[in-house]
């Protein structure tokens, strides 16, 4: 229980102990410690990165798809639109033509119609005046009273 | 903790505890070396050395494995111990609480070793004495403590200056009056005396305390004589104290190396301030 030459040797000891553990053994352990803890701030921060990449991401894919559904709306939209307008120009075209149609074939009756009514006006112009010549019993000269024959015949045929 | 094979060395009680008090030494007067305290405080000494030395070679930024997480772990609680106490460049401060602490821990847990083992052992190498805890060595703990005296020191000088550590000798804590220089120095050297001196004592009381009571304890298997009951209590009675005692030595083991570790952080702390 006494102290003695012991302690310079346990001084020593010691010392020597502390040295190693102050050269050796705690800087490469602390250095370990801290580049580890650097590492895994940048992980953590990596990690954070790539959340908002994906968020970025995720709501620019959100944007195209928007955008390509609008344009499909727009393209059917249009697509409607246009089918709407040829089955109108269709009709348009349709009715145009059957509107041609019933004109010419309109056209057509009416020329029938004068030239048969122009025949027939010649037809009654010869016939009056051979009913007038049996009647008077004499040739009439047809030259003579064209101008009456042609209106009678107008009479005639209008009548 | 022990069996009666100390009655090989003397028959009585007394000369039991004598005998395990007793160290292997050499020299006389002033000049005796205790070798067994050497040795194992040494041999500790190394030991520890070499575990943490093998971790600080393994030391590695990625993620470590179970031993370098165990090392890691001790590192952390007295870096965490020592940036609460001391604020500045800690890397040394670091290295002496660590290796205050894990080498008071290894010379501490020697006390739970069977009480003759130890001697038993040295007896093999025709040792007749052996004391295996270098911490009940008044010896080993105030040899720590005078280097930390030194560190104090050191580390008021590099933080003041000489001048200013002198002049701090004289002038503090009553004031710089020619007059206050006598209480002054006197104060101051208590002051600074009783630092290692509480250090190494507490630890060297707490340690040889423990150790006589395994002692004493150990006495009680020497009530064994017979199928008695006097033998049944004294045999059981040393398995249930030894065991109980052991257990509860486990936390001075640990809380003596914390003490010895926190008090120096804080001592040189205070040392580096400016009064």
């Amino acid at each position: 229980m006494t102290v003695n030459a012991t302690f310079i040797g346990q001084m020593v000891v010691f010392a020597i102990l502390l040295w190693f553990f102050w050269k050796f053994v705690v800087p490469p352990l602390a250095r370990a410690n801290t580049d580890r803890q650097k590492k895994i701030a940048e992980g953590l921060a990596a990690a954070e990165r790539g959340q908002k990449d994906l968020e970025e991401a995720k709501s620019r894919a959100d944007a195209v798809v928007r955008e390509a559904r609008e344009r499909a709306n727009q393209v059917l939209e249009q697509a409607n639109r246009r089918s709407n307008e040829m089955i109108d120009t269709a009709k348009q075209s349709a009715s145009a033509e059957g509107d041609r149609l019933l004109a010419n074939a309109r056209a057509e009756a009416a020329n029938e119609t004068a030239r048969a009514r122009d025949a027939l006006r010649g037809e009654v112009g010869a016939l009056a005046v051979a009913g007038a010549s049996r009647l008077l019993g004499r040739e009439i000269d047809a030259k003579a009273h064209q101008k009456l024959l042609d209106e009678l015949a107008e009479e005639i045929v209008r009548g | 903790m022990a069996s009666a094979s100390g009655a090989e060395h003397g028959t009585s009680p007394t000369d039991y505890i004598v005998h395990h008090l007793t160290h292997l030494q050499v020299g006389e007067g002033f000049w005796t070396w205790h070798l067994d305290t050497l040795f194992m405080s040494a041999l500790l000494a190394v030991v520890v050395g070499w575990v943490f030395w093998a971790a600080a070679r393994r030391a590695t930024s990625g993620v470590p494995g179970k031993f370098l997480g165990f090392i890691e772990l001790i590192l952390e609680f007295v870096d965490g111990q020592v940036a609460d106490i001391y604020h500045g460049d800690r890397r040394f401060m670091v290295a002496l609480a660590l290796s205050l602490f894990t080498w008071i821990i290894a010379m501490n847990t020697m006390d739970l070793l069977p009480l003759d083992l130890p001697g038993g052992v040295a007896a093999l190498f025709g040792l007749e004495y052996w004391r295996v805890l270098p911490t009940a060595d008044l010896n080993g703990t105030i040899a720590m403590a005078i280097v930390v005296l030194l560190l104090i020191i050191v580390a008021a000088i590099r933080s003041k200056g000489l001048g200013g550590y002198l002049h701090e000798w004289v002038s503090a804590p009553f004031g710089n009056n020619p007059i206050l220089w006598i209480p002054n120095i006197c104060l101051n050297f208590v002051e600074l005396l009783s630092k290692p001196v509480s250090l190494g004592m507490r630890l060297f009381g707490n340690m040889f305390a423990g150790e006589l009571l395994f002692m004493l304890i150990a006495l009680l298997g020497f009530t064994v004589v017979g199928v008695t009951f006097g033998s049944a209590f004294g045999f059981f009675g040393q398995i249930v104290m030894g065991t109980a005692w052991a257990i509860f030595h486990i936390l001075i083991v640990v809380l003596q190396a914390y003490i010895f570790m926190v008090l120096p952080i804080v001592y040189i702390a205070m040392a580096e301030e400016h009064h």
